[in-house]
């Protein structure tokens, strides 16, 4: 009598199975085409990075992470917690993980920077998307990968298909907030000199928001790694798949260094991006000849010079 | 407009300026008589469907009673002007007057409500968004109270930026950048980023990005607003003097009368969104329209009594010469100090005696002290404005003497003085406020 009444019961479950029916008997073709499409990048890119040898890489991503975080103590650290990854034995799997974090992290900037300038640009765009937004954020990872299973079946497609949804949702986000907070003086007076609209997204918001974006994009990265490990359960080889490997055999010490290399390869990620976001975007004086007047927003002198 | 020629060119500036401009350019002036900016009958209603303002029903109502009938903010109302070739118009008024409002519908940065609205003879209100940014880029230039500078571009690229967005290549671009920041005494600074410029020269770098496009009109809406007093009248003597040479047609915006009266050809005064009264500045002093303009006017003839003697301070410590070297000596050991003022037995001013002074004359075994000996400064008279002691007090390392006419020393005035006079809050800014 207390039981929720059946006939209260809305079945969603009915059509929305035959929603996924007809997409997969009628766009099926289109989603193979993008599996295909999808694999291929991804196989090219770990090969890429497998092809590397492991010390070389190990320099690069020293001397980028000191490029970075800008000391060069924190540029051997992060060699050093890439190393720490292969002495585990789990570098093969580690680029694994890590292709896919780049192919989906790429993906996602290249969607998510357009769709935040959208956003920003009209706020009935924001009201439409903001609530979906909010939901993305708010919803358990691993139900991203029921459409993502369905849509491409098993591997490592569906697992970059997931990890893109789920973790697109910061740079979208931080790209409008970045462009909304540009202050309105120096829009205004780049529009009395004649600036059109994408005179002002390219010598002003882009430029101003950039901070917020390189944000947006370290915590699109952070999430991106994380919903790779979970995309093990639907076949996605590398580190993750270690984890539930060893979680199945219950091997301890297995699982243990698995994780570990995960927190590292995190620690390394994250170090870097931060560091990209954070570093001081405006210097003093241009370390450039000052004959440039061409639009060269995108280089930053690296050394600020100090005022005599 | 004879009369706005020779006023200009009859008027004194104190001091140096660094403003120099090139020759060539004083040639380039738009022919006499007709107009550059027309205005007539412009309004500006903020709010959702502002038509409604103009309803049967709502005629007459003020300001304050229409937002309250209607929701709509009136931010100009019904304003009509011409601006006169190479004349300076000042727009004044209390905050929420509408003086920003005004000069931006001028180059539809805000779209106006309704009226006409013509620059060059070019109808704006009816150009194309084509039309309007080719307009933009290459006759009109506007100056913002807060700069509204780049700041991931230099000072250089700043100043370029107009040259850039119509297209200009490169070389022209940094050749007229050059030139425009050569105008605003910013040379050198070429490379540097606003970030790491004063208040003032960030100001200069706006001037110059909005010279360098070599408009013909420029719109400044308070652009000295946010720098400090003494910057504050540096900018605007040397602005005047570059006005005087490059003659362009400029709309200014201030709530400061007194860089109204001295930069402008004619002052219009607004209220609630209104023109109340526009006039010469002599006209607005002595024949004011009404009690608002009134208000403005005394506000200036308060503040124009700022004269030495009004800010002098005591000397503090005063030596007199008939005492002889050693008890100057020891007057001035005793106040803890290097120099005094010195007079004579009627109290007139002599000079500045310094330790080395009494020092020497001890050791030559001297008992007196000659008055051609002292240190001394030129005396101000009690009744000049401070305003033009400024080059002065910052000069020498001594304060002022201030004398009356027989010579008798009245006070000393230090550059502190001076500053904390001006630093008193404006009249018209305190209204404002209120
Ligand atoms: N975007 C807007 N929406 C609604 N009302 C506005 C808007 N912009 C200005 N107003 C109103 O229009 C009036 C005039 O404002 P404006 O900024 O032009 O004044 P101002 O004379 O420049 O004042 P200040 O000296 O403070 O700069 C004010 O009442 C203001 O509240
Ligand atoms: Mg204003």
């Amino acid at each position: 009598m207390l039981e929720f009444p059946d006939w209260l019961r809305l079945p969603l479950a009915g059509p929305v199975d035959q929603a996924m029916a007809w997409i997969l008997t009628n766009l099926s073709g289109l989603f193979d085409w993008i599996g295909a499409v999808g694999l291929r990048i991804l196989i090219s890119v770990e090969q890429a990075l497998v092809g590397v040898p492991w010390f070389v890489l190990v320099i690069v991503v020293g001397l980028v992470a000191w490029r970075a975080i800008g000391k060069w103590t924190s540029g051997l650290g992060m060699a050093v917690l890439l190393i720490l990854v292969g002495t585990f034995g789990y570098w093969a799997e580690a680029m694994t993980t890590l292709s896919v974090v780049i192919v989906a992290v790429a993906i996602a900037v290249a969607v998510g920077i357009p769709i935040g300038i959208l956003m920003a640009w009209s706020d009935s765009v924001k009201r439409v998307l903001r609530p979906i937004l909010d939901g993305m954020q708010t919803m358990p990872s691993f139900v991203y990968l029921i459409p993502a299973l369905m849509l491409f079946g098993l591997g490592r497609v569906p697992a970059t298909f997931a990890t893109l949804i789920y973790a697109i949702p910061p740079v979208i986000r931080l790209t409008d907030v970045g462009i909304r907070e540009v202050p309105s003086a120096t829009i205004e007076a780049a529009r009395a000199f004649g600036a059109n609209r994408w005179d002002l997204l390219r010598d002003v918001q882009l430029p101003l928001a950039r901070p917020a974006i390189l944000v947006g994009i370290n915590q699109t990265t952070m999430m991106a790694l994380a919903m790779v490990v979970i995309g093990s359960m639907i076949g996605n080889r590398g580190l993750g798949m270690e984890v539930l490997l060893a979680i199945n055999r219950v091997d301890i010490g297995k699982g243990f260094e698995a994780g570990l290399a995960i927190v590292f390869l995190a620690i390394v990620i994250d170090r870097i991006s931060n560091g990209f976001a954070r570093r001081r975007t405006v210097p003093v004086v241009s370390a450039a000849a000052p004959t440039e007047t061409e639009d060269d927003a995108e280089d930053i002198p690296g050394e600020p010079e100090h005022v005599a | 407009m004879d009369a706005v020629g020779t006023r200009r060119s009859g008027r004194e500036r104190p001091g140096g300026t660094t403003l120099t401009v090139e020759p060539n350019t004083l040639a380039t002036s738009p022919p006499d008589g007709d107009a550059v900016v027309r205005v007539e009958g412009l309004w500006k209603v903020f709010g959702k469907n502002p038509e409604r303002v103009f309803d049967e029903e709502y005629r007459g109502l003020s300001k304050t009673e229409l937002q309250a009938r209607t929701g709509c903010v009136v931010g100009i109302r019904d304003v009509s002007f011409d601006v006169r070739p190479r004349e300076l118009f000042v727009l004044m008024g209390l905050s929420g007057s509408g003086k920003s409002t005004l000069i931006r519908t001028l180059i539809r940065l805000i779209e106006p409500t309704r009226g006409m609205l013509s620059v060059d003879g070019q109808d704006v209100a009816a150009m194309s968004t084509r039309e309007l940014l080719e307009f933009r880029r290459r006759s009109i230039s506007m100056v913002f109270q807060s700069y509204g500078l780049l700041p991931h571009y230099t000072v250089l690229q700043n100043s370029a930026y107009g040259l850039k967005l119509r297209g200009d290549d490169q070389k022209t671009r940094e050749e007229k950048a050059r030139a425009a920041l050569a105008t605003v005494g910013l040379t050198g600074w070429e490379s540097y980023y606003p970030d790491s410029l004063s208040g003032g020269m960030q100001q200069r770098v706006g001037l110059a990005r909005a010279l360098a496009t070599d408009p013909d009109i420029l719109l400044m809406d308070e652009p000295f607003s946010g720098l400090d007093p003494l910057i504050r009248r540096q900018l605007q003597d040397e602005f005047v003097d570059l006005q005087d040479q490059i003659g362009k047609t400029i709309v200014f915006v201030t709530h400061d009368l007194h860089e109204a009266l001295k930069l402008g050809d004619r002052i219009a005064i607004m209220r609630d969104g209104e023109i109340v009264q526009i006039a010469e500045p002599e006209e607005i002093l002595s024949n004011p329209h009404d009690d608002y303009v009134r208000a403005f006017t005394r506000d200036a003839s308060t503040a124009g009594v700022f004269t030495a003697r009004t800010v002098m301070d005591d000397p503090e410590v005063l030596l007199y010469r008939w005492q002889g070297p050693r008890a100057a000596l020891a007057e001035l050991v005793h106040q803890k100090r290097d120099w005094a003022f010195m007079v004579d037995k009627k109290h007139r001013y002599l000079g500045i005696c310094s330790r080395d002074l009494v020092d020497t004359l001890i050791k030559e075994g001297n008992k007196h002290i000659e008055a051609a000996d002292l240190i001394r400064p030129d005396p101000v008279d009690p009744d000049v404005l401070i305003q033009d002691l400024f080059g002065l007090v910052g000069a020498g390392s001594y304060p002022l003497p201030v004398t009356d006419a027989d010579g008798t020393l009245l006070g000393v005035i230090r550059p502190r003085s001076i500053l904390e006079a001006l630093h008193t809050p404006d009249p018209a800014e305190e209204a404002s406020d209120a």
